[in-house]
């Protein structure tokens, strides 16, 4: 925990912009902090989730049990809607500190198709730089600022799915209840496959895993 | 079957009720409950309490439920309808659902069946089928939400049961109505006030215009739109109307007790 509190240091300004001295921080703390939460309270959502959907599969396979977290439908759905709390409370923070900072419009945006093919296929042939961490190529910026939407999108169906009675005007937006249910699978779903990409890049460029833990 | 109503009526004892329902859930599962937990290490730093310790992860969970239940509770619009549909969108078949098979479904006879009604009521006379058949009823199609994530839409005919509890000189201030039922092991619910008293919470005794079959709850269910299925008692002996919170079948078990729609 002591290096989080280090690199707190006053280099940042309020855009979230980053001095010349002493070092580059590239992820501020409230990013670091805010992503590890939202890590952990992912991981708890998806794992019971799945046990939740092992109660009433949607298609035809179940997950298997040593992936899931509750143990049965009881113990998942305690879990569930405990971890909601800190995912929507973390994520609305999130949300209002990225937007008042401006941090989401300077690294997030634009994000053009010519941008995203070009870096795309830089990418697929290795040739795509990322000498600077503090700046997001094209491909990171599509993927970040999707997977801001997507967990949106979780949550809203989410709550729908939960208060389908109170909330039946959220309902109406996704259709109906069994499709807003389909939509809260399929956002999941789209959540793990970000997942998996993210992990698998955040390896091969270590320094990168570095920046989100000690921000430099 | 008689043997069963004199289990399940007044004075019993909740504990050995109680007791028979755990007994459904095996030990083992309970125990991956717990091992759930505890391979997610990170825990530890959020609650500061040692996941390994089944006991405070289960206590933390089952705070956040009651917390759940008072945020629900707050949510809760008394007047807000559950959406209804068209006849032609009703499911068929209707899905049965319990913990134990349809042969097993408790098969009652209407002939010697009343309804008891105790607790904080002016009136605390015992109801025949026939008498409750005589009260005004309502047809209402509405989506039933499983608490395992399915749904399905069927049509419930039935009174209110705001309509009977103010008939019978109900304690409308009081917290709860207790259900009790007559499916093996014993079922039981509770259902808060507020719910109680929504204009679309009924006491069924038809399905699609039939009379309810054995496999929906004959001969009386409690439709809850607005309530998660588990909180739709079917088979009901008696119900009670009550500021203590007794419990029940599934909620004893884990389930979050308002699970409110």
């Amino acid at each position: 925990m002591s290096s989080t509190m280090t690199s707190a240091t006053p280099t940042l300004d309020t855009m979230g912009e980053v001095s010349a001295k002493p070092t580059k921080v590239i992820q501020p703390a409230w990013v670091r902090v805010m992503h590890w939460i939202n890590a952990v309270a992912m991981i708890l959502m998806i794992m019971s989730g799945w046990q939740i959907y092992n109660a009433s599969p949607l298609f035809n396979f179940r997950f298997d049990h040593s992936v899931t977290l509750g143990g049965w439908l009881g113990g998942a759905l305690l879990w569930h809607f405990a971890a909601m709390w800190l995912l929507m409370l973390n994520g609305l923070a999130y949300l209002i500190t990225g937007l008042a900072t401006g941090r989401f419009r300077s690294k997030l945006l634009p994000i053009t198709p010519g941008g995203v093919f070009g870096d795309l296929k830089a990418a697929l042939t290795f040739k795509l730089a990322h000498d600077d961490l503090t700046i997001y190529n094209s491909v990171q910026k599509l993927l970040y600022a999707g997977i801001i939407v997507v967990g949106i999108v979780t949550v809203l169906t989410g709550l729908s799915i939960w208060k389908p009675v109170q909330l039946h005007w959220l309902v109406a937006l996704f259709g109906d209840y069994p499709t807003a249910r389909v939509i809260h699978f399929v956002c999941m779903s789209l959540i793990c496959a970000f997942l998996i990409v993210h992990v698998a890049l955040a390896l091969l460029v270590p320094k990168s895993l570095r920046a989100m833990i000690i921000g430099r | 079957m008689s043997r069963m109503r004199k289990l399940l009526i007044p004075g019993v004892d909740k504990k050995l009720l109680v007791k028979d329902a755990t007994k459904l859930m095996p030990d083992l599962t309970r125990r991956r409950f717990i091992s759930g937990g505890a391979s997610l290490g990170a825990l530890t730093l959020l609650t500061g309490c040692d996941v390994l310790d089944s006991d405070s992860a289960e206590s933390l969970l089952a705070q956040v439920s009651k917390f759940n239940d008072a945020v629900q509770a707050w949510l809760f619009n008394p007047d807000a309808l559950a959406p209804t549909f068209p006849e032609s969108m009703i499911t068929k078949p209707f899905p049965f659902n319990a913990y134990y098979d349809l042969d097993e479904a408790p098969e009652v006879d209407g002939k010697d069946w009343k309804l008891e009604v105790r607790g904080l009521v002016d009136n605390k006379k015992s109801w025949t089928l026939d008498e409750l058949y005589a009260l005004p009823q309502v047809k209402q199609v509405t989506r039933h939400i499983c608490v395992e994530g399915w749904s399905a839409i069927g049509s419930w005919t039935g009174t209110p049961l705001r309509d009977f509890l103010k008939l019978i000189g109900a304690d409308t201030r009081a917290k709860y109505v207790w259900f009790q039922c007559a499916d093996k092991d014993g079922y039981n619910s509770p259902l808060d006030m507020r719910t109680a008293l929504h204009p679309q919470t009924q006491m069924t005794f038809k399905f699609g215009d039939e009379i309810l079959p054995r496999a929906y709850g004959f001969p009386m269910k409690i439709r809850v739109p607005t309530k998660l299925g588990f909180k739709n008692p079917k088979y009901v002996l008696s119900m009670e109307v009550t500021n203590e919170y007794k419990g029940g079948y599934w909620e004893d078990q884990g389930y979050n007790s308002f699970s409110g729609s």
